[in-house]
């Protein structure tokens, strides 16, 4: 099973070593892994997609809470979450076929930001199905290179991770 | 400032090595109280402070240089980290212009020991410099304890800033849980009292939280059999009737089988290593489990858990013994008892071949001191035999490398056991592998005239290497001869120490009663019988009630 996890972690230089160190040392596999800065300044939010069983991740979620720069651990997938990914595909377009692509970008909302005489590239969002939908649609023009951002994620509601305890309730 | 620092910490002794970038540090040294033992590799200096904690319970410090002066400290701080042993480390480091440049005895220490450290910093400025003492005191010795690791700039060492200094200071990312939770503990009470073979299995974080008269006073009052891991023996005397001895790949027959078949296991500061619980899948298949760790992270990990408590064991136990009422384990002790008649622990393979045996060297050790001396061991043969056939009686008298298995352990270790407990009897039992990976250390103890003594078990080869070609390699003995090997007395004496030489049980003997008497280093090589091995043994991977014994083969 795929897993998101929300990790909130003081920014302090080899954090992201610490963590991704872990990973790898330990045997559990990342699908991907963002960070960024959050509100708070000082404390950065990074986003974990891995696949395995409960075991595996309760294990994960165990050892990550061991490392001191870690504030915060949640598990995103156990809850109802927006999640969302953004990718540039870089596709062959001949002159003839950029309509035809330019239509299916508009079906997924996407955006073409950059036009050549032979190729585009388009900016899309959203969660893995629809990006791998779209990915699949568009192999058939060809696609020449991909780049994707990998999950974030938030929890739907008033819900918020933070730093503190167990994720809470806002009172508004 | 880092003098000051430690001592606000009340550090008496710091082990060490010095170097171009402790420079600094070591003229500060220069005029402070703080004792330094100058060991002669940085490794021994690991290992010597290990050694220290392990014994006085309180963090051991390390001092080294940048590049291999810290490289050196590795394998030392892998040792510490495994068994969570809490340490201090303090390296230098080049200048901070001159990091990333790969300048002169650079190294990246942090990124190096990222995976072997409880936490490790390396410090920007001195501003930095007094939290992240006080933070990595605090970090080394609560909670799991560990190492903690910090890199100093050369010229940070050399600024000068204002010294503030708060312990025990409140880290947001760092809160260890002691109090176990009151429902769990109530589970635990119903299912003592329902058990009808329950066994104790308790491992070295019984004696890391000091909770050893809890386990005893558990184990007495609700008529339980205790086993111990071989980070714990000490932590229940070995001459009680309910102790079982070490279970696992050397185990006790009857350790090995009561977990076997055990309804109820109580695992208090132990991890399910492999090398206890061998076959996974088989192990304690009929037991409910039951698992006290300060350390989340450990419940679960390896074996599926019944009852999880997080929490210190000994406030866990305590707390359990406000309530605890024994349930009826008559039959399951009277089995015991047949199965340690059965089974009892072989002195070794024909005795009576006139050759000295390395059980009856470590028998002697035990009856001439009374079972009360500080053994510390290396890994090997050796190591097992003493697990085995020494009586320890109280916690932190025995320092192994249990989760690491380190070579070259016992001997600096015996050195900060020595400095942590001056009047103590202090012991290394090593083998002639094993003492030969830190035999330089003979000097440190001839300079501090140190009143230990060293047993080596000399087979002449890699005693636990070679037990394994003969039975599961068949005895293609590949590299595990050391021929070659020097007359360690007479190294001894060439480094200052007293040597003593001896290959019959009655040499032995006498040897050992002269070393006790003498003050001051001593070093006994014991030419033992090179054929033999460590039983009872279960091989790797099988269910460990899958035994191997000495008879067996005979």
């Amino acid at each position: 099973m795929k897993h998101v996890l929300a990790i909130l972690v003081e920014n302090k230089s080899g954090v992201l070593a610490r963590v991704a160190g872990l990973f790898s040392r330990r045997g559990f596999n990342i699908d991907s892994i963002t960070v960024g800065e959050t509100t708070e300044p000082g404390i950065s939010r990074m986003t974990i997609t891995l696949e395995g069983d409960e075991a595996v991740v309760e294990q994960v979620m165990k050892q990550l809470n061991k490392l001191i720069n870690v504030l915060k651990v949640s598990n995103l997938s156990q809850e109802p979450a927006v999640m969302r990914e953004l990718m540039l595909i870089k596709v062959r377009a001949e002159p003839h076929t950029r309509s035809d692509i330019q239509q299916i970008v508009e079906t997924f909302r996407g955006k073409v930001v950059d036009v050549s005489l032979n190729s585009m590239i388009i900016e899309v969002t959203g969660n893995d199905e629809k990006l791998e939908a779209i990915v699949l649609l568009l192999q058939h023009y060809g696609i020449r290179e991909i780049v994707r951002t990998g999950n974030i994620a938030l929890l739907r509601g008033a819900k918020v991770t933070r730093e503190n305890g167990e994720a809470r309730r806002s009172k508004g | 400032m880092i003098i000051a620092a430690l001592e606000h910490e009340q550090v008496e002794v710091i082990f060490g090595y010095p170097g171009g970038a402790v420079l600094p540090l070591y003229d500060a040294l220069y005029h402070a109280q703080i004792k330094h033992i100058l060991t002669r590799h940085e490794q021994a200096a690991v290992h010597a402070a290990d050694g220290y904690a392990r014994v006085k319970g309180k963090p051991g410090v390390v001092f080294a240089t940048s590049g291999p002066g810290a490289t050196n400290l590795v394998t030392g701080i892998a040792t510490a980290y495994m068994d969570s042993v809490p340490l201090v480390i303090i390296t230098g480091q080049v200048a901070t212009k001159l990091i990333g440049t790969d300048s002169f005895q650079e190294a990246d220490i942090t990124g190096i020991t990222l995976p072997i450290t409880k936490h490790n910093y390396l410090v920007g400025s001195i501003e930095e410099l007094p939290v992240t003492l006080a933070e990595a005191f605090y970090i080394a010795s609560t909670g799991r304890c560990g190492p903690v690791l910090i890199d100093i700039p050369k010229d940070v060492m050399e600024q000068e800033g204002t010294f503030c200094y708060e312990r025990n200071r409140e880290i947001p990312g760092y809160r260890p849980t002691y109090v176990g939770h009151p429902g769990q503990i109530n589970r635990m009470v119903k299912a003592i009292k329902e058990a009808r073979r329950p066994v104790i299995f308790a491992g070295g974080g019984v004696i890391r939280s000091g909770a050893a008269a809890e386990l005893r006073e558990l184990a007495i009052k609700c008529r339980i059999p205790v086993t111990l891991s071989l980070m714990s023996l000490g932590a229940f005397p070995g001459d009680n009737p309910l102790f079982l001895g070490m279970p696992g790949m050397h185990g006790m027959v009857a350790a090995n089988f009561a977990l076997t078949e055990a309804d109820l296991i109580i695992a208090l500061g132990a991890r399910f290593d492999d090398r206890v619980t061998g076959k996974l899948e088989q192990f304690a298949s009929e037991a409910k489990i039951i698992h006290v760790d300060i350390d989340p992270a450990e419940i679960g990990k390896n074996v599926p858990i019944d009852i999880p408590i997080v929490g210190d064991v000994k406030q866990v136990i305590r707390e359990l013994l406000k309530r605890v009422q024994p349930g009826d384990t008559s039959d399951w002790l009277q089995r015991i008892e047949e199965w340690q008649a059965r089974y009892p622990l072989s002195e070794g393979t024909a005795p009576s071949s006139g050759k000295l045996k390395p059980q009856f060297v470590i028998r002697e050790i035990n009856r001439l001191t009374g079972g009360k001396a500080l053994i510390t061991t290396d890994v090997g043969q050796h190591q097992m035999w003493v697990a085995q056939h020494y009586c320890f009686r109280e916690p932190r008298t025995f320092l192994t490398s249990g989760g690491l298995g380190t070579m070259g352990y016992g001997f600096p270790a015996a050195i900060g056991a020595k400095l942590a407990s001056p009047a103590s009897t202090v012991i290394c039992i090593t083998g002639d592998g094993s003492f030969q990976m830190n035999i330089q250390e003979l000097a440190t103890v001839v300079c501090g005239n140190y009143d230990l003594k060293v047993v080596v078990l000399n087979n002449g080869c890699l005693g636990m290497v070679r037990q394994w070609q003969e039975l599961f390699f068949e005895k293609r003995y590949s590299q595990s001869l050391l021929h070659g090997n020097p007359d360690f007395a007479r190294v001894a004496e060439a480094f200052g120490a007293t040597g003593l030489r001896v290959s019959t049980a009655d040499e032995a003997t006498a040897a050992l009663e002269k070393a006790l008497s003498v003050r001051g280093p001593v070093v006994i090589d014991c030419l033992i019988d090179p054929a033999e091995n460590v039983y009872p043994m279960v091989a790797p991977n099988r269910p460990i009630n899958e035994i191997i014994t000495g008879r067996d083969l005979e």
